[in-house]
């Protein structure tokens, strides 16, 4: 007789003991413990993708960083998510971010309220050591309501998958590889001219000024991104 | 053998500039420039940006008055929009207008000018400065330094920031003024109403002592540029058309709004700087130039507007029959601006309508092309721009007050180089005297640097008996 399957696993974070039921994401359980792993393409009632990999967390026994976000927790895990090994990966990675396109915080929409412009100074960077890159990125303001901002879109895709998952429109999605990749609606159209419903969902989750509302300037245009697992909690309730 | 004589950096001037003198066999000046010596490509990289970024993004050009480039661009932009901005908006924009005169001002004359005007052009270098005077008059340092603190607590009151407010955007202001800032900004006048009379009093003493300089600090006939309050012909800072009048102080042109700028004004190129000329289309270049800014201001208007300005005002107009010439005077009229910025500012806050709390309008693209202007605090400042169907700019130009008195500042630098520069010698004090001239038009710089191309440079480097050794050019 084979033992029973049990639906709890218990591993260690941060050498804190916590348990989790199977399937959970690291990233979840880390934070139902009060343990906090930078992140910048999750937002709570979207998929996971693991996009920016600032969630890169070690597991003891491997030499593999492992995103949080998308590796479910095994019994008996040791998962460690600060180390200085980790510090100098995620910071890395938010310079590769800002050299990537054109992020100018002082003239910029979001400045303030950005969360690639908070994780920067959450993380202690002070300078990119990286060239900038100054690639020639255009603005898309052919819609009524919106304007696309290329030059400040670090590629999370939380538009692509708020369009998608829960709009149900799936009017964003990329084109390109690698370096080249750029968000697109529909099959390349302009945003004004695309199938876009206009209900703003994915300038809300944007994490930077890529994607705003027309006319609106840094002080005035905050986003509220929380609403979503209320958005999906009402759907499921009906 | 020829010579040139350079003085590079100009110091106590807002940005990064040079002189050049050249003198001839004999000893004596042939001729003298003012360069700008950096270029920074504002114009150009707008291109492709949405056309409502622009007040933040033109504010960048300066820190001293990102104010009057803030509103001259929310200004373009509302041409563009169609849209005219409710009342409150508008006289909240003229006291953040008025609070950035008075700080740029105190900047200019007690931060930049008065090392040189209270402690002598002759003065030791090591104490000619804002801590020398300081040092030597103290109650006139507090003045200066409590007069750009006015300036500047109401910038940051208004707009939440000193630098860079992005209060202002196109259709209005984002918020409006609350009573408790307005108490506060009223409660800090007296202070600055006994800081500005101090400097009047001081000023008003010494001046005297400068007649030689006054002869020659671009002492000469003009015509001058500003905006006017065409009601009443007073004073007018952020509203109001253009008036142009001649060296006898007549009307060439009366009313020239921002669209109809470009219609009258032009703009030369010399190879020497990269700062443009500006001038009166009719009259050619160089002929049209002019000058702007607070000695061309008092010399157009026919009143300020404000009881105690306007005392002031009725004294400086004794100094010459028609428009007073020297910009040594410039310091002058800086003064009487910033009283009367003080009045204007107690004035408008007097309103109980200043508290309303509609102060934006809204609207999309409704024209391609639009143009806007407000007196920056050393003179005209012009947004000119183009946009797309979609908002997006396709070109700009931005005329900046520096670049309308180049002109004159070049011509200033040549007399006064004439006058101090005798058989190839000169001393510091009368190096200094040449630089003085520059600030007395308090020019920044920064925001001026506009004509696109190679600049030549030329060093040259002059033995003890003049034999030119070496000379390097780019």
């Amino acid at each position: 007789m084979s033992p029973v399957e049990t639906d709890v696993k218990t591993l260690v974070i941060d050498g804190k003991e916590v348990s989790a039921h199977a399937g959970q994401t690291i990233l979840e359980v880390a934070r139902e413990n009060e343990i906090a792993i930078p992140t910048l393409c999750q937002l709570d009632g979207l998929s996971n993708v693991g996009a920016c990999r600032l969630c890169l967390i070690e597991i003891k026994g491997s030499n593999k960083l492992l995103p949080a976000c998308v590796t479910a927790v095994q019994e008996g895990m040791e998962v460690v998510t600060s180390s200085e090994r980790l510090l100098k990966h995620r910071r890395t990675i938010l310079e590769l971010l800002f050299a990537e396109r054109n992020h100018i915080c002082s003239v910029c929409v979001s400045n303030g309220r950005c969360e690639l412009q908070s994780m920067g100074q959450q993380l202690g960077l002070t300078h990119i050591r990286l060239p900038y890159r100054n690639p020639d990125l255009k603005v898309d303001a052919s819609h009524e309501r919106f304007t696309v901002d290329h030059n400040r879109c670090i590629l999370c895709m939380r538009c692509v998958r708020a369009c998608a998952e829960i709009e149900g429109a799936h009017v964003w999605d990329t084109m390109g590889r690698g370096i080249n990749t750029i968000v697109i609606t529909d099959l390349h159209e302009e945003w004004g001219e695309s199938s876009c419903t206009r209900c703003g969902k994915c300038v809300q989750v944007c994490p930077t000024g890529a994607l705003f509302e027309k006319n609106k300037i840094g002080a005035d245009h905050p986003k509220s991104p929380d609403f979503l697992p209320y958005l999906n909690m009402m759907r499921e309730a009906q | 053998m020829s010579q040139t004589i350079t003085i590079d950096p100009v110091t106590r001037l807002e940005g990064h500039g040079k002189i050049t003198i050249q003198l001839n066999g004999q000893g004596e000046v042939d001729s003298a420039h003012f360069h700008v010596t950096q270029v920074r490509g504002f114009e150009r990289f707008s291109e492709g940006r949405p056309f409502y970024e622009m007040p933040s993004l033109m504010a960048r050009v300066c820190g001293i008055c990102p104010v009057s480039h803030l509103l001259a661009s929310a200004k373009a932009c509302e041409a563009i929009m169609s849209v005219r901005i409710p009342h409150t908006a508008a006289q909240l924009r003229r006291v953040l207008n008025l609070a950035q005169m008075v700080q740029s001002h105190a900047l200019s004359f007690f931060y930049l000018s008065s090392p040189d005007l209270l402690l002598g052009m002759e003065a030791d270098p090591k104490v000619r400065h804002i801590l020398g005077v300081a040092a030597a008059k103290p109650e006139l340092g507090l003045a200066g330094v409590g007069l750009r603190r006015f300036g500047q607590s109401i910038i940051e009151l208004l707009g939440s920031k000193r630098i860079h407010p992005g209060w202002v955007v196109p259709g209005g202001v984002t918020e409006p003024l609350s009573a408790g800032k307005r108490d506060k900004i009223l409660s800090m006048l007296p202070e600055a109403y006994a800081g500005i009379q101090l400097a009047l009093d001081a000023y008003k003493k010494i001046a005297d002592n400068f007649r030689p300089e006054i002869e020659v600090f671009a002492n000469f006939p003009s015509n001058y540029l500003g905006l006017i309050n065409e009601e009443d012909e007073s004073i007018a800072f952020t509203d109001g058309a253009l008036r142009l009048v001649d060296a006898k102080g007549a009307i060439i042109e009366d009313g020239i709004t921002a669209s109809r700028f470009t219609e009258v004004i032009g703009e030369a190129v010399e190879p020497y700087s990269y700062t443009k000329f500006a001038y009166y289309k009719p009259l050619g270049y160089p002929g049209g130039c002019y000058r702007v800014g607070p000695l061309a201001r008092l010399n157009i208007v026919k009143r300020m507007g404000a009881p105690k300005a306007e005392k002031e005002f009725v004294e400086f107009k004794q100094l010459a029959a028609g428009p007073v010439e020297s910009s040594f005077h410039y310091h002058h009229a800086r003064l009487i601006e910033i009283l009367f910025g003080l009045e204007k500012i107690e004035e408008i806050l007097a309103d109980p309508k200043i508290l309303d709390t509609h102060v934006r309008a809204t609207a999309g693209v409704n024209r391609l092309e639009g143009a806007g202007q407000a007196e920056a605090p050393r003179g005209v400042l012009h947004h000119h721009y183009k946009v797309d169907d979609d908002g997006k700019m396709v070109w700009s130009n931005l005329v900046i007050a520096t670049g309308q008195n180049n002109h004159a500042m070049d011509s200033g630098v040549l007399q006064a180089a004439r006058h101090y520069v005798k058989d190839g010698k000169f001393t510091d004090g009368m190096l200094n005297r040449i630089e003085a001239v520059v600030r007395t038009f308090d020019p920044c710089l920064s925001c001026s640097t506009h004509a696109l191309g190679q600049m030549p440079l030329a060093v040259s480097l002059v033995s003890a008996d003049g034999e030119v050794l070496d000379r390097v050019a780019r």
